[in-house]
């Protein structure tokens, strides 16, 4: 009996270490990568080791009084108060403990915002539910591309098992040189969002209408995970960030991989598509772009998010529809695709909406009319 | 609660019953009696804390496992909202005011609230506020689904939910203004003879401050709300930045209202503190003066850190030291109130009944609150932990276990008074106890996950997150129903009327005047003459 509770109480307690040890119960800040984050990361457990002597303290005087100055043990109330002297003392010695605080932080702080002199300027900017990464200069200057989540929905909706990076996965990661400055300039193209990045220290609002700034130089390669960190509406939770930090031969590499794919993907407007041509492609810039809101079904989520099966736009004449999709709507979701989308992806979604679901309007819309739309 | 109600709708003859009013519901609609109104204070806050706490069920429901289970994304958002706005504005800054209503009066030795009749209005204002703000669930697109901080652009995209919404905030914002007018009012001129502002009880200071307070800032709240409400339907771009607007503007007003707030629900609840501690160790509270002083010191500071709240949305480095600054110094005068209670507790005879354990538990807990918080002041930490789950941990921490623990304090404390019955002392140290330990297992974990990366305001997170999301969910369970066991011993007083009857003064360290000059309960009609004080 009592070795079977030994044994119980010993696997209980094993159970109970494996699991702290897990990842599962991660208590402090991601391992830090940049300076900026692993000062952080030791200003943080400075105040820790700080608040745990206070809170000792203090709280011993208050639980010995508790113990000592009862009634039950027939402790008799002492009637002293007012003491200046005693107001005094408790008010300057947490003022040093402050000063002493405050140095640290402030030398921190003051590098946190030094933005100055960087190796590659990159600009993130917040999409309702993306990041769009632009690298405005230094090497790879040029490049530019949009990177969303990659969990596939049936995931989401626990139809299939999670895979190891759930929610933290995205299809075109952001990538830099390792122990390069990188300067991040944020801004939105709807409402505020967040660009975070824990293990490098880093948290920029991105806010529409304005350009901000962050920067951060990776001391190890790897592979870091962040999120939006500002509510920016339905799909918050789903716009992870990645960042892929390379050596310097592989971001060159990497870069010249780019470039080709950009020059390789610049379709010739001009060209005339087919029907199935355009609906196969239109299929996929819906499902990334569009499925989120207006469903994978057509059917929407009215009233936040119309339906496109049998919607007046999505049936009726084709430069009400090209308007809505370039444009968007002001003051609901409906994001200005023009910004976001070539006029071979815009053609190719309508064609597909147009054609989708019970919508059989049977025409179909050329990138050259959707270039052509741009202008008005 | 409703002991006032008894002692006269029965026809008692023992108080001074020379005034006619009506009986049944329209005595409610119409009393202009301080005590009436405060019982409906309390009990609408109440109400409110209930249905707040169902939303934060589903939420903790939702988020027991990754991936979406309960509900989808945008209801998600409309619950972290609802929840916010109705705990703030609903539960937590009414359930003061029904404080102030029973209690000022009866502290400073004054017949009833000086402007009777706008007590009444500012009330019924309340319920009507509540009405239109949970109908908005119910209007297309749901309810607003922007934050409680409603930050623009985003509340632009909102549907009629969050016009619904402005216009609740609105409604709450008048009643608490004239709220705050009569309080003032009352405490400036109708306290009993002999009764000095330094004579006056702590709850009663922290009272008069929190008044002028609120008349600063909710009217910066109406600004904002108001801009939202023109960028929204009249074409105006105050936060539009296509129109010429800054969406960072809109924040820095929120939140220059936003801060001072804070400090309108934490300061009432240091009354509470203060006049409870002293009333159990039988001691005089340590530094009255240095009390009132730390008090008003608070509530200046709060004007001048409102964008540590901001910290990440790019300000220059000289503003970021200014707020960094400030708001370190904020956990100064914040540290002689609890270096006070402590030297009030030691060498007392202390003893600890439901009041006096909820007390202390507020000065462990809500002190770690205020750790974190200084925590969050040091900006380049602040930056790692903004908008994460050590954000909801640490205003959970002064939210709850600071203000609703001396919400719950001060109900033990008082309800003999206020019914003539003394509660259940047994239930009331279960209620104590079962909700210190849920409240922690809610709340701590939530420290870990934001320190591990979680960010706040999600449906879904990544798997790493599960562990310590589901300890938090099954203690907000616990914590939740913990809760009804307070609506029974409070029902078990007032409306059920079983227990012991109170004596005038159940507590032998209480000395203000509602102990010592008034039976219990308190009659309807109190201190018709005033009391002298020495």
């Amino acid at each position: 009996m009592n070795n079977k509770l030994g044994r119980l109480t010993g696997g209980l307690a094993l159970a109970l270490y494996a699991g702290l040890a897990s990842a599962g119960y991660q208590i402090n800040f991601q391992p830090p990568v940049t300076r900026i984050a692993s000062e952080i990361y030791d200003l943080h457990m400075l105040m820790m080791y700080v608040i745990l002597v206070i809170f000792c303290v203090v709280f011993g005087v208050m639980f010995y009084s508790i113990y000592a100055h009862r009634k039950s043990v027939g402790h008799k109330a002492a009637q002293f108060h007012e003491n200046t002297t005693v107001e005094i003392i408790w008010t300057v010695i947490p003022f040093l403990i402050l000063v002493g605080m405050a140095w640290p932080a402030t030398k921190t702080l003051i590098a946190f915002k030094d933005t100055s002199n960087p190796d590659i300027t990159i600009k993130a900017t917040g999409y309702q539910w993306k990041w769009g990464y632009d690298y405005l200069k230094g090497e790879g200057e040029g490049v530019g591309f949009l990177s969303a989540l990659s969990t596939p929905q049936d995931q989401i909706h626990n139809q299939k098992p999670k895979d190891e990076h759930y929610l933290l996965e995205v299809d075109n990661p952001l990538v830099v040189p390792v122990g390069k400055k990188i300067r991040v300039l944020t801004t939105a193209n709807d409402v505020i969002h967040s660009f975070w990045v824990p293990a490098f220290g880093i948290k920029q609002d991105a806010i529409p209408g304005f350009v901000r700034d962050t920067w951060f130089r990776a001391d190890k390669e790897g592979t870091y995970r962040g999120q939006c960190a500002e509510l920016c509406g339905k799909d918050h939770g789903f716009m992870p960030i990645v960042v892929q930090v390379v050596s310097a031969e592989k971001y060159t590499q990497w870069v010249a991989e780019q470039k080709k794919k950009a020059s390789a993907a610049a379709e010739d407007p001009n060209k005339q598509w087919t029907p199935a041509e355009l609906q196969a492609k239109g299929e996929k810039v819906y499902a990334a772009n569009c499925a989120a809101c207006h469903q994978p079904t057509g059917k929407g989520m009215p009233p936040a998010f119309p339906a496109l099966d049998g919607s007046k736009i999505a049936t009726g004449p084709k430069a009400g529809h090209i308007e809505r999709v370039l444009n968007g709507k002001p003051g609901t979701a409906m994001a200005a695709f023009g910004k976001q989308l070539s006029d071979t992806d815009i053609a190719a979604v309508i064609t597909y909406e147009r054609n989708a679901w019970g919508n059989k309007t049977g025409d179909m819309v050329q990138p050259a009319e959707v270039k052509a739309a741009r202008g008005k | 609660m409703s002991a006032v109600i008894d002692t006269h709708g029965h026809g008692h003859t023992d108080h001074d019953g020379h005034e006619h009013h009506p009986s049944g519901l329209m005595r409610w609609v119409t009393t202009t009696n301080h005590k009436d109104i405060g019982t409906m204070y309390l009990w609408f806050s109440f109400t409110m804390l209930l249905i707040g706490g169902v939303l934060a069920l589903t939420i903790r429901a939702e988020l027991f496992e990754p991936g979406l289970q309960i509900v989808n994304p945008e209801f998600f958002n409309q619950l972290t909202t609802m929840h916010g706005l109705i705990m703030v504005f609903g539960a937590i800054m009414p359930a003061f005011v029904g404080f102030a209503n029973w209690q000022i009066p009866l502290m400073i030795g004054a017949p009833d609230m000086a402007f009777a009749r706008m007590n009444n209005w500012s009330f019924w204002l309340l319920p009507v506020a509540a009405l239109l703000l949970i109908s908005s669930f119910f209007v297309p697109g749901g309810a607003p689904a922007a934050g409680w901080t409603i930050y623009a652009p985003l509340s632009l995209q909102m549907g009629p939910g969050m016009d619904l919404g402005i216009f609740a905030l609105h409604i709450m914002g008048a009643s608490s203004i004239m709220g705050s007018i009569n309080i003032i009012t009352t405490i400036l001129n109708m306290r009993a003879p002999g009764m000095t502002l330094m004579k006056m009880p702590m709850f009663v200071w922290t009272w008069l401050i929190t008044a002028y307070l609120l008349i600063a800032v909710m009217p910066v709240l109406a600004g904002a709300i108001t801009m939202t409400l023109t960028d929204r339907h009249f074409g105006t771009s105050f936060f539009n930045a296509a129109g010429g607007g800054d969406p960072v503007m809109f924040q820095h007003i929120f939140w220059f209202f936003g801060h001072p707030e804070v400090y309108i629900m934490i300061l009432p609840a240091f009354g509470i503190i203060s006049q409870v501690i002293p009333a159990f160790a039988r001691k005089p509270l340590f530094g009255y003066a240095s009390m009132v002083y730390a008090t008003s010191s608070i509530a200046i500071l709060s004007f001048i850190v409102w964008a540590h709240h901001m910290f990440t949305v790019g300000l220059p480095t000289a503003g970021l030291l200014f707020f960094m600054y400030a708001t370190m110094l904020i956990a100064v005068p914040t540290g002689v109130k609890v270096f006070n209670w402590l030297a009030t507790m030691w060498q007392g005879s202390m003893t600890f009944e439901t009041p006096m354990l909820f007390a202390v538990g507020f000065i462990f807990v809500f002190t770690m609150g205020g750790f974190t918080g200084l925590m969050l002041a040091i900006m380049p930490v602040d930056v790692q932990m903004q908008d994460t789950y050590y954000v909801v941990a640490h205003f959970h921490y002064v939210l709850v276990a600071g203000s609703l623990f001396a919400i719950f304090a001060g109900t033990y404390f008082w309800i003999p008074k206020w019914t003539g019955i003394m509660y259940d002392e047994t239930l009331g140290k279960w209620h104590f106890w079962l909700s210190l330990v849920f409240f922690n297992v809610t709340f701590f974990p939530m420290h870990f996950l934001g320190l591990a990366g979680m960010p706040r305001r999600i449906p879904d997170y990544a798997s790493q997150f599960t562990e310590f999301n589901q300890i938090a969910s099954v203690g907000a369970f616990g914590f939740g129903l913990t809760q009804l066991l307070f609506l029974y011993i409070v029902l078990k007083c007032s409306v059920l009327r079983k227990g012991e009857k109170a004596p005038a003064r159940p507590w032998e360290g209480a000395d203000t005047l509602e102990w010592t000059h008034l039976p219990s309960p308190a009659p309807y009609h109190s201190f018709h003459e005033q009391p002298e004080v020495k």
